[in-house]
């Protein structure tokens, strides 16, 4: 899935979420009525299981960027428009808060507090590495794309222009793709 | 020379494998923070002399000591930071009960930490929706059959298993 391959926490999509999550409820309950022993039942469960798997894999990841970036992720938060989609379900802020609120506490009550006045306020933003928008991903063009501007990396280049051809795949920069990923455009592979 | 002893304690850190905590530096810290505050004192009262004595030669060294007590404090928050993720990654790995001899390694502020963490997790997986929520430590590997012997349900025993309570029996 593109979680799993960008480098920064992609938008949030709580409404498959929640319909995965109900389906396994109905399957579950189901479940619980057959007849034991049918061969339906294995099956299904162990179709069940995959969604598990598929879906716990997918939250981890999400969490995992979420500790990983916290302070970058809150301030993106604060600083979103009106409108703008958000890249954390109301459960992940809360997380993300909390374990903000947690490891400062901790940091402050063990090292920083006994420090000089003037060296007591860490700022997260700066210690905390960014997701490196940077790194180079794989990919696959589900819709054509024209014009993309690639930008330089080093100052002996310049910026060009290339098309995605549908169907063909690339290795490229996800800076310059991030926003076909979030349209749909490009699967991450 | 200064800073000697934060280095040592990110040392001790980048010494220890992936996935094992050392027991807490507490002398360490504690000397750490020592010297940050006699640097400091030696710096607010050269800084006075400078000011009012006109000793601007002195400035070189007020530089230098709060360059070691920037790196001083760099030090001890990357050491205490990567042991916080060192014991998050516990939690995922062992569940919400720890062995007790990783638990000898961390101090209390540590513990009081992760029993944050535990809780904030939780409530986190409760809300994924359902009665209970979905517990997400769970199904870390891609199922590959149902059942394993005894006919106990897979997803039934596998932080037990984690645990060291049970043990995978493979015909």
């Amino acid at each position: 899935m593109n979680e799993k391959f960008a480098p920064e926490l992609l938008e949030s999509k709580c409404e498959i979420v929640e319909c995965v999550m109900e389906q396994l409820e109905h399957m579950e309950e189901n479940l619980r009525r057959a007849r034991k022993g049918d061969l339906k039942v294995s099956i299904h469960r162990m179709e069940m299981e995959r969604i598990r798997y598929v879906l716990s894999s997918y939250l981890r990841c999400r969490l995992t960027k979420i500790e990983k970036f916290f302070p970058h992720v809150l301030e993106k938060e604060k600083t979103r428009r009106e409108g703008e989609s958000s890249s954390l379900s109301p459960e992940e802020f809360a997380f993300a808060k909390e374990y903000m609120a947690n490891t400062e506490t901790y940091l402050k009550n063990v090292a920083l507090k006994h420090m000089p006045p003037n060296l007591q306020k860490v700022d997260l933003l700066r210690s905390v590495p960014k997701p490196d928008l940077d790194s180079y991903v794989f990919l696959r063009v589900k819709e054509r794309q024209e014009n993309i501007l690639v930008e330089p990396e080093t100052d002996e280049q310049r910026d060009y222009v290339i098309d995605l051809e549908e169907g063909s795949q690339h290795l490229i920069r996800y800076k310059t793709i991030a926003p076909l990923v979030a349209s749909g455009a490009v699967q991450l592979i | 020379m200064f800073c000697e002893k934060a280095m040592e304690l990110v040392r001790e850190l980048h010494r220890a494998p992936e996935g094992q905590l050392p027991a807490f530096n507490e002398d360490g810290l504690r000397q750490v923070l020592e010297e940050m505050k006699a640097l400091y004192e030696q710096n607010q009262s050269d800084v006075n002399e400078a000011k009012s004595g006109g000793r601007g030669d002195l400035i070189p060294t007020i530089k230098f000591r709060h360059c070691s007590l920037l790196r001083n404090r760099r030090c001890t928050v990357a050491y205490l930071y990567d042991r916080l993720l060192r014991i998050r990654a516990l939690r995922w790995e062992y569940g919400s009960v720890l062995p007790n001899a990783l638990r000898f390694h961390m101090s209390a502020e540590e513990m009081e930490w992760f029993n944050h963490y535990k809780k904030s997790l939780a409530t986190y997986m409760r809300s994924l929706g359902g009665d209970e929520g979905l517990d997400i430590t769970q199904d870390m590997k891609p199922p590959k059959s149902l059942y394993i012997e005894h006919f106990l349900p897979r997803w039934k025993c596998e932080q037990l298993i984690r645990q060291g309570i049970l043990e995978h029996v493979l015909s």
